[in-house]
């Protein structure tokens, strides 16, 4: 039996309304936290509770929740980041339009512990559907008297609003969504200091993806020794993860880290159901475009001999060597028929097109790197051009704002090293 | 022609604007060029900006900085239905190239352009988070996925009939993907 902890109730009709979440036990976590905790002891909750980002970066969110200033009279906020722009990942649009109240419960039981009495839920602009979804849930969720003034009869008060972006991968940054969400260009800001000091408006400032919060919810019903008991190692709880690509049943699917194979995740009915049309596996972009790429072999096991599992350390084992990571879990997955070299042609494409052009190495090197890869695919590339390629993606790496410059060499150097071949193919 | 919003789209904007802290009223610029991209044609002709400014007591220059940096605003006319197609990874390997062929033929312009009866554009787009359901594209708010030729055709043909412009703020069939 598998554990699912925030898709538990994907099979119940009509969740996304308060009286059906409720009657699954819905709204016990808020009620809990508000009635019954202290801020303070919810944040150690989350600490005990290993919980790491769901955004891509995977830093243990209580530590980050304790790195919040408190200076008096200032206010603090809450940001949920549902800018979800990460090629291959769509987990958090399916909690939002499916779960709303899932990702407001969470909301609230976060903002409690921060101490924040306004949050915000940056939404990429292309998923505007989702916008009334999430809005008649926080209206019921206030009519219930879960937000608003005096909660359950509290002196604690909490307003959350929905606000669009406009169609920019970069603003999933989380300076760089601050700066949106005041109303100006996405480019991200210089670090220090970091929002946890001066972020919206220049006050305190949390930014946790959708999954995060939401995550939040069992935490508070189960406690943080319980959680961190699920799962394996540094990879506690469960993560959602969004494939893709080639294989027979894509979708969204919650597995519990560590304890699911990379093999029995393509393989298996419950998740992939086997690479499609009865081809062979070629490759696979285990957590979303940014992460290296992995052949089979090393996809499937680690340098030891090991079957790789589905968690942050054993995607990771190996290094950028033989290595990869989970980052938003953005599980695509390629066949025998594709030449790597295209592929990472749309990569390099994405990244020009989304580079914020702040900082010269990522918005001329991701540029460069873009006409290459498209020179080799037409078949106008030279010998040479590997290398080149090769070369420039040292030149962005660690030379960056932003780590955007990083996410956009990362995908050009596991090609090369791993597929070398298939761009040798392209060029006569 | 004098640019302004009417009295519904006007309460609108002043809800939105209501939501930030004093001295904040910037942070409703995105949603208001969103506000005014729909109830104008589906693009930002310069008045129309000069009008937000205005609305929020900002620069021309701040809203011209904005509207230019994000994709989904558009800063030239564009067709009665935007087709945003996603050519990124998941929907390449699962044929979005082929759609976009087919929409092109089909429409006898490229991607980038506008039938002549201003009817349709298409956009090439990045990913749309749409990528387990692929190949895909978006018209409107709403999202069309696991897209084929023949689906593709259907939708155009319905589009074509219902003649109305679509906006981000359309209702949603939400069973489309499921
Ligand atoms: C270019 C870029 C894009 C990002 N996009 C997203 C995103 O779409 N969603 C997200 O939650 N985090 C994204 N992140 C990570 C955020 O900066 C931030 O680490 C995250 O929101 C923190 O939340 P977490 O700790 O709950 O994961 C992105 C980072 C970079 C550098
Ligand atoms: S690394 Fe790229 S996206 Fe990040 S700030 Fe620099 S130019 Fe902008
Ligand atoms: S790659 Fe097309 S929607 Fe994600």
């Amino acid at each position: 039996m598998s554990t699912k902890l925030l898709l538990k109730n994907d099979h119940v009709a009509n969740i996304n309304k308060l009286e059906v979440y409720k009657q699954h036990g819905g709204y016990a976590s808020a009620e809990k936290a508000i009635k019954t905790m202290t801020s303070d002891a919810l944040v150690d909750e989350v600490k005990k509770s290993g919980l790491r980002g769901r955004g891509g970066a995977g830093f243990p969110t209580g530590m980050k929740w304790s790195f919040l200033a408190k200076p008096a009279g200032v206010p603090r906020y809450l940001v949920c980041n549902a800018d979800e722009s990460e090629p291959g990942t769509f987990k958090d649009r399916y909690l939002m339009e499916r779960h709303p109240h899932l990702l407001i419960e969470g909301m609230i039981c976060s903002s409690f512990a921060l101490g924040a009495n306004t949050g915000f839920i940056y939404i990429r602009g292309e998923y505007f559907y989702i916008v009334p979804i999430l809005e008649k849930a926080i209206e019921e969720a206030k009519a219930a008297g879960y937000l608003g003034n005096n909660i359950l009869g509290t002196d604690y008060n909490l307003e959350l609003h929905v606000q669009v972006g406009g169609g920019a991968y970069i603003c999933g940054e989380e300076t760089a969504l601050l700066e949106s969400l005041e109303g100006k260009r996405g480019n991200p800001r210089m670090k220090p200091p970091f929002p946890a000091v001066a972020g919206l408006y220049g006050c305190p400032t949390v930014v946790n993806n959708v999954e995060t919060i939401a995550a939040v919810v069992p935490i508070v019903a189960m406690g943080g020794d319980e959680y961190a008991k699920i799962g394996v190692g540094k990879s506690t709880g469960t993560k959602l993860i969004s494939a893709s690509g080639h294989i027979n049943k894509p979708g969204v699917y919650e597995i519990e880290l560590g304890k699911v194979s990379v093999e029995e995740f393509i393989n298996s009915e419950e998740y992939c159901g086997g690479v499609w049309k009865g081809r062979k596996l070629k490759a696979v972009v285990a957590g979303g475009s940014s992460v290296p790429i992995l052949p089979t072999n090393l996809i499937l096991q680690t340098s030891d001999g090991n079957p790789r599992m589905m968690s942050y350390e054993s995607l990771g084992e190996g290094g950028f060597i033989s290595g990869t990571m989970m980052g938003s879990g953005g599980f695509i997955v390629m066949d025998e028929t594709v030449n790597i070299a295209e592929n990472l042609y749309t990569f390099n494409r994405f990244y020009h097109h989304e580079s914020c052009g702040q900082c010269s190495p990522c918005r001329e090197g991701t540029g460069w790197m873009e006409k290459i890869t498209h020179s080799i695919i037409s078949g106008h590339g030279k010998p040479s051009d590997i290398d080149l390629l090769w070369d420039l993606q040292t030149k962005i790496d660690g030379k960056t704002i932003c780590p955007l410059g990083e996410a956009a060499a990362w995908p050009v150097a596991s090609a090369v090293r791993h597929f070398r071949a298939d761009f040798e193919k392209l060029i006569h | 022609m004098e640019v302004k919003f009417d009295e519904a789209a006007l309460k609108t904007a002043n809800k939105i604007i209501s939501r930030y802290p004093e001295g904040k009223k910037k942070s409703a610029l995105l949603p208001l060029l969103h506000l005014a991209q729909a109830e104008f044609d589906g693009w930002l002709d310069v008045p129309v900006m000069d009008y937000i400014a205005t609305l929020l007591a900002i620069k021309a220059i701040e809203v011209y900085e904005v509207a230019s940096f994000y994709s989904m605003f558009n800063l030239k006319p564009v067709g009665k239905c935007v087709i945003e197609v996603c050519h990124t990874s998941s929907c390449w390997l699962r044929g979005a190239e082929e759609i976009i062929q087919h929409l092109e033929n089909k429409l006898h312009i490229k991607a980038g352009e506008t039938t002549a009866d201003g009817k349709f554009t298409i956009k090439r787009v990045e990913c749309l988070g749409s990528c387990g359901t692929a190949p895909m594209f978006q018209v409107g708010a709403q999202y069309y996925e696991n897209l084929t030729t023949e689906k593709v055709d259907t939708i155009i043909e319905n589009l074509d009939k219902s003649g109305k412009r679509t906006t981000y703020f359309d209702e949603v069939s939400l069973t489309a993907h499921k």
